[in-house]
Parts: C-alpha cells; sequence; structure tokens
C-alpha cells in the first residue's frame, strides 16, 4: 500500500475568530480515569505502530492535558453480557464506514455484524484521529480495527484455554462462540470474563504478521454485502443528526452575516433588536449573533440590528482565470511542504520536434459547492467551564481544537461529538458553526443550538478549488506521446502526474492567490487534472486519426489501470457504432488514491423541439444517456455499498461536468440558492452500470472518491464525438450547449 | 391552532408566521422532517397533507391547521414498517440518509396514487426531491420493490 500523501487543500485553519476568555473558562478540571466507564468484561488496546499510522491516530507530544494514553489507535470492550463495542475516531458521513468498519471486526471475532456496536467521533470517547477524508479509512483504519479484534479473539481463545485447562488448537471462535472441540461446550464471547476486569494492550508492530487477521481470499464477513447498519434509522426519521439534537434549556441562535467577504464591522446599534423579549444580542468584534426562543424571533431580532460593514473591492467570476495566472504565491500554505513540482524527465522541446503533432490547450475548473443537505450546524453547552459541542464534522479533533483556540482553553475542556452525518464530501473539515454556536451558547448562559441557512452554508463554508491547467504535448504519427508539459494552477496536485508512459514530461502544480475560501471536496484537483489529461488524450488521438481506447492502450503499461480501462470498455459495447448521429461515446480511465477506474459515457444532443411545447426555446442540451464505470480497489469488502458510491460519485461528477459553478463578484456569492445553484436530480439520471474488479490479493483502497474522475472528461470526449466541439471549461454546459469561445 | 399530526391532535399557542418545518421539528419534536434549503427546492422538509407531499418550509403551520399531516414519525402502522420503508433497506437507497425521509414520502404519496408506478413517472414525482449523495438509481428500485411488494399483498 503506497502511503498516501495528504493533499494540500485537506483544510487545517486557524479559527475565524478569536475571542476574549473568561475567569470562570479557567478553572481546573478533574481527569478522568478513561476506561472506568466501561465496566467489567474485557478490554483490548491496540498501541500504535508510529511507523505506519503516526499521521492517522494517535498524536504527537504536543498533544495535551486529556487522561488518556495517547498512543492508542484503537480499543474494543467485550462486555460480560456479550456486547461488542469498538472505539474509533472516524465519522460517519454517509459513507458506510460505521457498516465496514463493523465488518472488519466482526469478521475478526467470527461474530455477527449484529452484535458490534460502533462509538465514533467523540473527542472524549475515540481514540484521537486526524480526520475521515482522503479515502483513507478502508486502507489505514479498517486494518487496524482487524488487529484489535484478532487480538481480541486470540485473547478469548487464551482465556478458554485457561479454563477448560485445554491446549488452544482446541478451541475455536466461531458463529459468536468460543467453542471447546472436546466436549463441545460452547460459551458466549462475553461469558469468558464474567467477573473480570481484564486489559490488554498489543502493539500495532508486533501485531503485525501472524496476528491471525484474517486474509482477504479467507473473508467470511467481509467481501459481502451486508445491509447499512443503521438504515432503519433512517427510514424511520429516528437518527438524529446534528440539527435534529435538544438539550435542556436549549435556545436558537443565528450570526449576523455581513454582506460581503472580508467586511469588517464599522458600527453596531442593537438597541431595537435588544428589546424583542427574550432575545439575547451579542457582539465580539466582528463577530455578532442572536439568540432567541424561535427561528421566527431570532430572524426579526437579526433583522432589527443596525450594522454598517465596511467592504472592499474583490474579483468576480469573470476574471477569474486571469487573476489565478497573475497571483502566484510563493511562499508555502496550509502545511504544504514544497512547490508541488515533479521533475522533469526527459527533454521536452526534443519530445515536441520529434512528434508528427504538436498540440497546446488551456482548460479551466470552477469553484464548486459541495452543497450538503444537512447544512453546517451545531449544538454548544457549556458546563463548568466545559464546552460539549455536537456537529457535523469530517475532523472532529480538528474542530475541538479550533473551539480551545478560540476560547483560549485548553483541549480537554472541549469535547466535540459527531453524530452520524448528512453528507460532507470533503466540505466540512472546518468548525464554523461550532465556534459560532459556543460563542452564542456563551452569551446566552445556555445550550444554542445553530444550523445555517442554505445561503450561508453556499456562501461562508468553502469551495472546490477553481483552477487553470494548460498542456503541450506532441504525438508521433504511429500514436506515440513523444511530449508532455502540464501545468495546474491553483486547482491542485492530486493525480496531477500522467499514468501513461511518456519519456518527455514535466507536470507541475503553480499556487496561487485564491479570490475564494477554498479546501477539500470529492476527489479534490484529481477531477480537474483528469478532466485536462484525458480530454487532451482525446485530442491527441483524434490528430492521429486513432481510436481513443487504442491510442490510451498503446501509451500505457501499468496493467491494472489496462484492466479497468478493458473492463468498461468491453462492458460499454466499446467500438460499436452509435444508434443515433445526435449520440456520442467518450471514455477516460485514471489512478488515484489506490482506486483505478475507467468511465465510458454515452450522451446525446437534446434540441429544445424535442421536450415539446411547453419548454421555451434555448440552444440544445446535453443529455448523459449512460455511464459504464469499472472500478478497482483491491478486495472489495462491500459490494454493494461500493457500487452505491460509484453510484453517488458519477451522479454528483454530473453537477461538476455540465452545470455546476460558483459565480461571484466583490465578495458576494451571487447564486447562493438551490433555486440558482443547480445540482443533479432524477431527471440528469444517466443508466449507469458498475463493473466492479475484485482483487482479493491487494490491500483494500478507499473508494468514495476517485469513481468520480473520470466522468466529466469522458463525458467531454462523447459530446466531442458526437458534435466535433471540445469543451474544455467545467462546467462544460451551464447554459446549455453552446459552442465555447 | 390545532395541528394534526400523525393522527394525533395538538393545541398549539404559536406565531402564525411560523413554518411548518419548524412547528414540527422545534415545537413537537418530529425532526424527521429535515430542513434543506429553505425555499421549496431540495424536499427534505417533504411531509403529507391529507396524503399529498407538500414543502414544509415555505408552508405555515396555520395554513394546514386541522388537516391530516403525516410525517416519516407516523409512516409506520403498530410498529410494522410502510412498504417503502422496507424497500429503502432492502435496496440500499441511502447513504448519508438525510434525504430519506422526504423521498419516502414523496414516493409514498406516488404509490397511492400510481400503485406500481414506471420509471419515467418515479422520476417525475420525485424530481423535486435531491439526494445529494446519488443515490437516485437505488431510490428508484426501491420504488418499484414497494410497487411490486404492495401488489401482491393486494392480490
Amino acid at each position: 500500500m503506497p502511503e498516501i500523501e495528504l493533499e494540500r487543500y485537506e483544510l487545517f485553519e486557524t479559527p475565524a475568530y478569536s475571542f476574549e476568555p473568561e475567569q470562570s473558562d479557567v478553572l481546573e478540571m478533574q481527569r478522568r480515569e478513561f476506561f472506568k466507564f466501561l465496566g467489567g468484561g474485557l478490554v483490548l488496546l491496540l498501541a500504535l505502530d508510529t511507523r505506519a499510522t503516526a499521521q492517522e491516530s494517535g498524536r504527537g507530544p504536543a498533544f495535551r492535558g486529556d487522561a488518556r494514553p495517547p498512543e492508542l489507535a484503537a480499543w474494543l470492550h467485550i462486555a460480560e453480557d456479550g456486547s461488542i463495542t469498538v472505539y474509533t475516531g472516524k465519522t460517519e458521513v454517509g459513507q458506510n464506514i460505521r457498516t465496514s468498519l463493523a465488518q472488519a471486526v466482526a469478521e475478526e471475532l467470527r461474530t455477527p455484524i449484529q452484535s458490534i456496536r460502533l462509538v465514533m467521533a467523540d473527542t472524549d470517547l475515540t481514540p484521537y484521529d486526524l480526520g475521515t477524508f482522503g479515502s483513507r479509512t478502508t486502507p489505514l483504519m479498517a486494518p487496524q480495527m482487524k488487529k484489535v479484534g484478532a487480538a481480541a479473539r486470540e485473547a478469548l481463545i487464551d482465556l478458554a484455554a485457561e479454563k477448560w485447562k485445554l491446549d488452544r488448537s482446541s478451541i475455536t471462535v466461531a458463529a459468536g462462540v468460543v467453542k471447546n472441540n472436546v466436549t463441545g461446550e460452547a460459551v458466549g464471547l462475553g461469558e469468558l470474563t464474567r467477573g473480570q476486569k481484564l486489559l490488554r494492550t498489543i502493539s500495532g508492530a508486533e501485531a503485525g504478521a501472524g496476528s491471525g487477521v484474517t486474509p482477504a481470499a479467507e473473508w467470511k464477513l467481509e467481501g459481502t454485502s451486508a445491509a447499512k447498519l443503521n438504515a432503519l434509522d433512517m427510514v424511520t426519521g429516528a437518527h438524529r443528526y446534528t440539527p435534529d439534537l435538544t438539550r435542556p434549556g436549549m435556545l436558537y441562535g443565528r450570526v449576523l452575516r455581513p454582506p460581503a467577504f472580508n467586511a469588517k464591522l464599522a458600527s453596531f446599534d442593537s438597541k431595537e433588536a435588544s428589546a424583542i423579549p427574550d432575545v439575547v444580542i451579542m457582539r465580539d468584534g466582528d463577530f455578532a449573533g442572536a439568540v432567541a426562543l424561535d427561528e421566527v424571533t431570532l430572524g426579526k431580532a437579526i433583522g432589527a440590528i443596525k450594522a454598517e460593514w465596511k467592504t472592499e473591492p474583490q474579483p468576480s467570476n469573470k476574471e477569474l482565470f486571469t487573476y489565478l495566472k497573475e497571483h502566484p504565491v510563493t511562499q508555502s500554505i496550509a502545511g504544504e511542504v514544497g512547490p508541488g513540482q515533479l521533475p522533469i524527465h526527459g527533454d521536452i522541446e526534443q519530445g515536441l520536434q520529434a512528434a508528427a503533432h504538436q498540440l497546446e490547450a488551456t482548460y479551466t475548473v470552477a469553484y464548486i459547492a459541495h452543497v450538503p443537505l444537512e447544512p453546517r450546524s451545531a449544538v454548544a453547552e457549556w458546563n463548568n467551564g466545559k464546552l460539549t459541542v455536537w456537529t457535523g464534522t469530517q475532523r472532529p479533533w480538528g474542530v475541538q481544537g479550533e473551539l480551545a483556540a478560540a476560547f483560549k482553553i485548553p483541549e480537554d475542556r472541549v469535547r466535540v461529538i459527531v453524530p452520524d452525518t448528512g453528507s460532507a464530501y470533503g466540505g466540512k473539515h472546518t468548525g464554523e458553526a461550532a465556534v459560532e454556536a459556543a460563542r452564542l451558547a456563551k452569551a446566552a448562559g445556555k445550550p444554542v443550538k445553530l444550523i445555517w441557512s442554505r445561503e450561508e452554508e453556499f456562501t461562508w463554508a468553502y469551495f472546490r478549488p477553481a483552477g487553470l491547467i494548460e498542456i503541450r504535448s506532441g504525438v508521433s504519427s504511429d500514436g506515440l506521446i513523444t511530449a508532455w508539459e502540464f501545468h495546474n494552477y491553483n486547482s491542485g496536485p492530486s493525480a496531477i502526474e500522467t499514468p501513461y508512459d511518456i519519456v518527455n514530461r514535466t507536470t507541475q502544480f503553480h499556487a496561487t492567490e485564491s479570490p475564494l475560501r477554498q479546501g477539500s471536496y470529492r476527489g479534490l484537483a484529481a477531477t480537474a487534472n483528469h478532466f485536462a489529461r484525458e480530454s487532451h488524450m482525446d485530442d491527441l488521438a483524434a490528430a492521429v486519426a486513432m481510436d481513443p481506447l487504442e491510442f490510451r492502450l498503446k501509451n500505457l503499461k501499468n496493467e491494472r489501470l489496462r484492466a479497468v480501462l478493458e473492463a468498461a470498455a468491453q462492458k460499454f459495447g466499446w467500438g460499436n457504432s452509435k444508434s443515433e448521429s445526435s449520440h456520442g461515446f467518450g471514455l477516460a480511465c485514471g489512478v488515484e488514491k489506490g482506486g483505478y477506474v475507467a468511465t465510458c459515457a454515452e450522451i446525446s444532443i437534446v434540441t429544445p423541439e424535442f421536450l415539446g411545447a411547453e419548454v421555451t426555446p434555448g440552444p440544445p442540451t446535453v443529455k448523459i444517456e449512460r455511464v459504464v464505470t469499472a472500478f478497482e480497489c483491491g478486495a472489495i469488502v462491500n459490494p454493494e455499498h461500493l457500487r452505491n458510491q460509484i453510484e453517488g460519485a458519477i451522479v454528483m461528477g454530473i453537477g461538476g461536468a455540465l452545470f455546476e459553478a460558483v459565480e461571484f463578484s466583490n465578495g458576494r456569492i451571487l447564486n447562493s440558492r438551490l433555486s440558482k445553484y443547480r445540482v443533479p436530480r432524477f431527471s440528469d439520471l444517466p443508466v449507469i452500470e458498475t463493473v466492479l474488479v475484485d482483487r482479493k490479493d491487494l490491500s483494500s483502497a478507499g473508494a468514495g472518491e476517485t469513481p468520480i474522475v473520470g466522468l466529466a472528461p469522458a463525458v467531454g470526449n462523447a459530446i466531442f464525438h458526437a458534435t466535433g466541439t471540445r469543451f474544455r471549461s467545467l462546467p462544460m454546459t451551464p447554459r446549455g450547449f453552446v459552442q465555447p469561445l | 391552532m390545532e395541528l394534526v399530526v400523525n393522527q394525533k391532535h395538538y393545541r398549539l399557542l404559536v406565531d402564525p408566521e411560523r413554518r411548518l418545518l419548524w412547528v414540527l421539528r422545534d415545537e413537537l419534536e418530529l425532526t424527521g422532517a429535515k430542513y434543506g434549503c429553505g425555499e421549496g427546492q431540495c424536499g427534505a422538509c417533504t411531509v403529507l397533507i391529507d396524503g399529498a407531499p407538500i414543502r414544509s418550509c415555505i408552508t405555515r403551520a396555520s395554513a394546514v391547521a386541522g388537516k391530516q399531516i403525516t410525517t416519516i414519525e407516523g409512516l409506520a402502522q403498530n410498529g410494522k414498517l410502510h412498504a417503502l420503508q422496507e424497500a429503502f433497506i432492502e435496496a440500499d437507497a441511502m447513504q448519508c440518509g438525510y434525504c430519506t425521509p422526504g423521498m419516502i414520502l414523496s414516493g409514498v404519496s406516488l404509490l397511492k396514487k400510481t400503485p406500481q408506478p414506471s420509471e419515467p413517472e418515479i422520476r417525475r414525482a420525485l424530481e423535486g426531491n435531491v439526494c445529494r449523495c446519488g443515490t437516485y438509481p437505488r431510490i428508484i428500485r426501491a420504488v418499484q420493490i414497494a410497487g411490486a411488494n404492495s401488489g401482491v399483498q393486494h392480490a
């Protein structure tokens, strides 16, 4: 498993506000005896293998205050009644890791998945975790879960051997019981620990080879389509997302938003607003807000505040790409270590001279919004100087740090709890709503719930980075790429390197200033880089009059990528002639985060006449008719949930490919509502087929992100096939099929 | 005002300006209907009024006083899930689940009018409900499964 690098846009930010501390906050809290709450039974601790998992779990020496042993990666408790509880700092945001991680533990404990309970993402109860992003849960956390599960199983065999005075080899664990193979006696997993409190620790290193972790070829539960564990709660409305939580005496809060980014509060008059009964108005620097008993009163209170803001001129999306090129950033930001440049291989100029055809093209991608259906929200409660916040975030300890920094209190005074969350897609790395709710709760002296409006979500979150990509290339008359020069401005370095075999090549990422706040998004820049690269590949193929599939295979040695490309092409029926002249076929492929993807798309150009008389005349539109995706991510943990993720990535990818774009001017978002920002709906849905390539001989990689990267270029190539028109900007057809400039 | 929610009668003293969504959520603690957009565009707040789906985020509570309001919490009868709730589980028709209550209620209304809807009918009926996770193919399948199962039950 290659080490997965953190992307520059996996956001690590200091909080936007810094509040003045109060004396009561600095009271010393009693430290807890951490494992006391677990009760009797067997507790199994997995100590961190620092070499492998230092970034993922466990924190460095800077960690302060907490009573927990910081070097632990995971822990598991088998209670005397046989209930099994596993603790992980990962968050569930719809990617179904609550299920897949439970599968991992259940597999090792040879017990039904229903007997496993996962406690997730609670900074007081679960092991530290860097965050749930980058498709890292399956390759990095699941193996830890398996180690702790396997070690627990072995510990139970030890206990049974002692109890029955029997050799370990005569004892098996299966179907949720420990069995004496000599007498046939069987006991539940909890019974062996009755009346005892056992604590065992294994180290990550020793839990490596020979630890009894079950190889994929022998999986019984992993590799099967276990159903989503809390699906029942979702279909009955019983699950409580953050916005659904209540606390005794809780009030509702809202922030006074400036009219534009980077605005400063110049004057503030809350006399009228404060006169509204049961309303608390507060201001702390540029932060101001209101707390009330209900949302209507809250709206009136915010509306009654007389505030003047000092704003400054800011760029708009019209001049965005010129702006990016003209505003390079030389110093490192956001923890980035280098300029993102890869070495030059061979000689570009020589390669271009050797080419029969030279191509040069520029591609752009717009800022887009995550639009998680659950907007950022938080419930905050102060209790004797300790702050508890429930919020939907992918980085509970990151938000804990933000809160501690904002209120100038130690981190162990802050507890962050993340209920299973209404999606994130990389958009919930930060804790804005948590900080805001906590500040308002402090002012009100009561718990406060704060739910961002959709407009706030579209404006005050962060966006997928916009970017500009320039490619120069050359190809020989027999279809070998002789030169490849690739520059990405701002969008990001994810999957920036070409997987094709090109002797003369250079790939460079150029950091620039960004007019909008930007950060992580499903697949990060892999979407932009694949869009540019795979669109360009088709142009090269066209230059030498080769079939796009044949051209790719000719320049590609990577066997795993070739395998998905061929699998997708076969399922799609690549090479068949199209049924109608208005249709087109396109394909694209790529590698990212240990996942190999190939996407084939069929599109049609729909002219308004076909839609009937009710539709107002306008340009034709692009309809995606059919998408075939072949995906390989090593050994498949849960085939049905994998298909679900691939289908979801295809649907989400349609928005960014065809119509999603954030419009902005002078520090204001111009389309900050769902009625103005189009997201994919049922009518946009193509026929989606998936081909899963299962490699039980390879370790499992994550799958939530990479299936998105091939959609946009495959669709662009299909439009080119249908019309001869090449779209080099994402989104491609925000206002229908209009010839690009 | 008096609200009839899931066959229970509630007498409430609330600002008549308040939208049904927030009265359900904050006064009656029925949080199955979700806030998603506040302008009737995403369908996360869908509830049924006399069997027809409405967007509770843009509907005044006072406008539906006395009518039969059904929320996701009231869909199961005597501890038995509605066929569409079962079908959503069977088809894995969710990821984060935030859109699920609204989707199910829109689907229930469709199934009541059209017990075995075609795929285009399902798409049209659910066009106003957004699933940002993109589980649309599975939601279509779930509605089809529920339709097929209800056909079996009534046969």
